[in-house]
């Protein structure tokens, strides 16, 4: 056990002493919710549009104020003819046009149904669908006030539970977490293994009265904590500056990201035990698992739009079911009832990987 | 005494058989050089012996215990060194003997005075709070070879260990060798410097798996009438 403890305590020594690697450690973590944190976020605030009023009423013009203040959109620029749209669109200074229809506000009175267009730029499909939801939002609740509307033959309602505003930043949160650890513990851990084969030194632990399970715990319980110190980095940082709400227990999550830096680690060793080198560690662990994280979990490209291979790829993935569970429990407040089944899932993952990683050790070994 | 006793050795990889029917022993406080061309299966047996690879066949004894039923505990009773690494570039050299230390699980105390006479006597006192990266390789080298007998094992392996270093420190490394050989340890040396080769108490030559020559330096010289281990090496290894 002491001889455990110093190989453990000699381990740490080289991480921190590499000072420039550690910061990047830590920096990273933080860089990456930040960036993705407000690249992701396609939350509509204050979005420029035009405003073409054929109508030119007073009821055209309390429509448009009332726009202008949901705060979801700025109406700067004022369109007069249909032909400067699309040029208003490829200049990039406006994203949406609301077409204000003629006779707006008579027909409005008469219960002749009035039309209002929204014309977006679908360049961007996403950002033009969810604009379009928005306006559509606003212009329902304008009409609703007026209550002399005529309704449309069937009122579709839209509401997004647990995320009413649409943040993307609450999806993308748990998917920086579930990349942020998984880069650090596995490639991190794969790294320095590696190291050790290239190096040579390997051979002297071998030689060494360290016992393999030895000497991978020792090699993995720095990281262990590192990984520890980032998924708590991580959550906070989207808890207070992204304001993703916590509404399950932190016991849950805490348990959710134990198995999941597990799950990583074992996977680093398995790939550490395969690659010959540190720049095979690298790539495999860039390809193996920084795009399968990225694509597949479903925190930049929803899941369900994806072929039915894609999906069934993502479904023997962990990170997909790391991702579901935090957001189960940090949104939904869900509790160990309904994620169990995906730690489950993970615990199961990381046994296959880790006894995968023994034999393959073991065998390099005879 | 015997402290290495191999009989038989046979150690495949598949079709290839890099070690065929090895036999022969090792006297304790015996310098014994391992010497072949490259890739004749000396690395395969140094790693046999270590405890490192499972013989395929035949029997492998240690410091008195057999290598494939007691690994562990031929491992704590030899030191290894190899020319490739040596030390931990990026800790200082009392950290560095501090780590091979514990593993080898001594108490601290017993470190701390070890460590005092060891830098004594190598005169690396001054530099010991220095990151052995900063070290020159000869002064790596030497220091390497005292942190492996550190814990004073019965057999210290050494692989290769002056490759790449001056003839002087070579020569002076060569003292720490007797010096330990005096102090009882077994001296298991593989070399390409054939005047080393001379130093040993005993020499083996090894080709394609096997041993082809093993005796005194002088008597290998006098049966095959050269007049050095390098002349007679070039002959047999051909």
């Amino acid at each position: 056990m002491t001889a455990l403890k110093g190989f453990i305590i000699k381990e740490s020594k080289h991480i921190l002493r590499d000072w420039k690697t550690l910061v990047i450690l830590f920096v990273i973590p933080v860089a990456l919710v930040l960036i993705i944190g407000y690249v992701v976020s396609i939350d509509v605030k204050d979005t420029v549009i035009g405003v073409y009023d054929k109508a030119r009423d007073s009821e055209s013009a309390r429509l448009t104020a009332r726009i202008a203040s949901s705060g979801y959109f700025k109406p700067v620029k004022v369109i007069t003819h249909d032909a400067e749209i699309a040029p208003a669109f490829r200049s990039g200074s406006i994203r949406m046009v609301v077409v204000i229809g003629e006779r707006f506000g008579s027909r409005m009175l008469q219960n002749e149904g009035a039309v209002v267009q929204i014309i977006a730029d679908a360049s961007e499909a996403n950002t033009a669908q969810l604009l379009s939801i928005y306006c559509e939002g606003v212009i329902q609740s304008f009409a609703a006030g007026e209550d002399v509307v005529v309704k449309p033959p069937v009122e579709v309602e839209v509401r997004m539970f647990f995320n009413p505003s649409l943040n993307g930043v609450y999806m993308s949160i748990p998917g920086i977490m579930a990349l942020v650890l998984i880069i650090i513990t596995a490639m991190m851990t794969s790294l320095s293994i590696t190291r050790e084969k290239e190096l040579g030194s390997m051979e002297i632990l071998l030689a060494s009265p360290l016992t393999p399970f030895q000497i991978i715990i020792g090699k993995v319980t720095p990281y262990l904590a590192l990984a520890t110190i980032n998924a708590v980095t991580v959550v906070l940082l989207g808890y207070f500056v992204f304001r993703v709400p916590m509404t399950g227990s932190w016991e849950l999550l805490f348990l959710i990201n134990f198995v999941y830096i597990f799950l990583s680690l074992a996977l680093g060793i398995l790939i550490s035990s395969l690659a010959p080198t540190q720049m095979v560690a690298m790539f495999a662990s860039l390809f193996g698992l920084l795009l399968p994280t990225m694509l597949l979990s479903g925190f930049i490209f929803p899941l369900e739009n994806m072929p039915w291979w894609l999906q069934a790829l993502s479904r023997i993935l962990p990170p997909r079911y790391y991702v579901e569970a935090v957001k189960a429990v940090m949104i939904q407040g869900s509790t160990l009832e309904v994620v169990w089944q995906r730690l489950i899932v993970m615990v199961a993952f990381g046994l296959i990987y880790m006894a995968a990683a023994v034999k393959k050790f073991k065998i390099r070994l005879d | 005494m015997e402290i290495i006793i191999v009989k038989d050795l046979v150690m495949r990889f598949g079709s290839f058989t890099a070690n065929d029917r090895l036999t022969f022993s090792v006297a304790k406080g015996e310098i014994f050089g391992f010497l072949g061309a490259n890739g004749a299966g000396k690395t395969t047996t140094m790693k046999v012996l270590c405890g490192l690879l499972k013989p395929t066949s035949g029997s492998v004894v240690v410091a008195g215990y057999d290598v494939a039923l007691h690994p562990e505990k031929v491992k704590r009773n030899i030191g290894y060194m190899s020319q490739k690494f040596s030390l931990n570039d990026d800790l200082t050299v009392t950290e560095n003997i501090l780590v091979y230390g514990t593993i080898y699980g001594l108490g601290r105390a017993e470190i701390g005075k070890r460590t005092d006479a060891m830098l004594e006597r190598l005169e690396l006192t001054q530099v010991r709070k220095r990151l052995v990266k900063t070290l020159s390789l000869g002064w790596k080298q030497k220091l390497a070879f005292s942190v492996a007998t550190l814990h004073r094992p019965s057999i210290v392996f050494l692989d290769e260990p002056t490759s790449g270093v001056d003839p002087v420190t070579r020569r002076r490394f060569w003292e720490l060798i007797y010096e330990a050989a005096e102090n009882d340890i077994t001296v298991f040396v593989t070399t390409h410097y054939m005047d080393e080769a001379e130093y040993c108490d005993r020499v083996s030559i090894m080709n394609r798996g096997q041993i082809i020559a093993l005796d005194t330096p002088q008597r290998l010289k006098q049966a095959h009438g050269v007049e050095s281990i390098n002349e007679l090496f070039v002959r047999m290894v051909r």
